[in-house]
């Protein structure tokens, strides 16, 4: 897609901040507002960014289809998981306090882990409902 | 207010519109208007969300789709009178409900007194994350949002299943996938 240079320059510029957006509104979910849901929008409207400025292959080159389609069930299988671990540990599923040796410190570790698992899920499925719809018909 | 009339102005402008590229903008404009009034109602993580899915992803995969079919809505086959009845009366039905709530805010209303000053309280002290929908939203209330996150992957591979299958082959000595 041969667009303006405009275009593509203050892409160059944005698309940095967006995923640095992203990655605050993931990390620091735990004292602002935000979290997994959030984040994984985030950075999978900067891949479709990119992809709308400067194209599909380029995107799919940097972010291929095949990873996004691993990261859908990935992320459920983290959820999953940290709640496995929890309960191989001793606890209830899904409790996430003896991930650390004082059960609060678990907790955090464990909404930390399980935030990040909502992230791939959600950029994940994002991105691969969008490279579908992109990739098709013509 | 002035967020409402607006919405309700652009609600007019997609119902009477036929052109399918200004009803996708106007959807646009609609979930931003819409992340605007959850702004004003303190939800700023609701809004961010709505934000990006409504007026970014969803815009964007809907000019996809216009790219694929028509961009002109065709006249409707029947009287729009059915689906107006059941528009309005189901509206109706809604706002009548509101009037058994509780004024917008209040301290000491039945969901405000259960188990919200439980969180507020111990989610601190209990799991070190300051930001109290985080906690409940990750920890308290754990499984709730394992079940949202197996949503996402369900209507993800949905999809995904339905978009990208295999298409038909083509006839011919060299039978290859397209698609992938």
């Amino acid at each position: 897609m041969r667009l303006d240079v405009i275009f593509r320059v203050g892409a160059k510029i944005l698309l940095p901040i967006m995923l640095l957006f992203a990655l605050y509104v993931q990390f620091h979910g735990d004292f602002g507002p935000g979290g997994g849901f959030q984040a994984g929008v985030m950075s999978a409207a900067m891949v479709i960014f990119y992809a709308i400025i400067f194209g599909l292959e380029t995107a799919q080159k940097v972010f291929p289809p095949r990873l996004a389609e691993i990261m859908v069930p990935a992320g459920v299988g983290i959820f999953a998981g940290v709640g496995v671990i929890g309960m191989l540990l001793g606890e209830n599923y899904l409790n996430y306090s003896p991930l650390a040796d004082d059960p609060a410190h678990g907790q955090e570790y464990g909404i930390l882990l399980v935030e990040f698992g909502v992230l791939v899920t959600v950029s994940g499925t994002m991105v691969a409902i969008f490279y579908c719809f992109m990739g098709r018909g013509r | 207010m002035v967020l409402l009339t607006l919405l309700a102005a652009i609600t007019i402008g997609i119902i009477r519109m036929r052109n399918l590229f200004a009803v996708v903008v106007l959807g646009g404009i609609y979930s931003f208007l819409m992340a605007s009034v959850m702004i004003v109602l303190d939800a700023v993580d609701v809004a961010m969300t709505e934000a990006a899915v409504g007026a970014g992803i969803s815009t964007v995969l809907m000019l996809g789709v216009l790219h694929l079919t028509k961009t002109q809505e065709s006249k409707p086959k029947h009287t729009p009178l059915l689906p107006l009845f059941v528009a309005v009366a189901t509206g109706a039905a809604l706002v009548f409900g509101t009037f058994d709530l509780p004024p917008f805010g209040l301290a000491d209303t039945p969901v405000n007194l259960h188990v919200a000053p439980y969180y507020l309280e111990n989610s601190l002290r209990e799991t070190l994350v300051a930001n109290v929908v985080s906690s409940v939203l990750a920890s308290y209330r754990g499984f709730d949002t394992l079940g949202e996150t197996a949503v996402i992957f369900t209507a993800g591979i949905a999809v995904l299943l339905l978009l990208k299958g295999k298409r038909k082959l083509k006839p011919g000595p060299k039978r290859r996938r397209i698609g992938r």
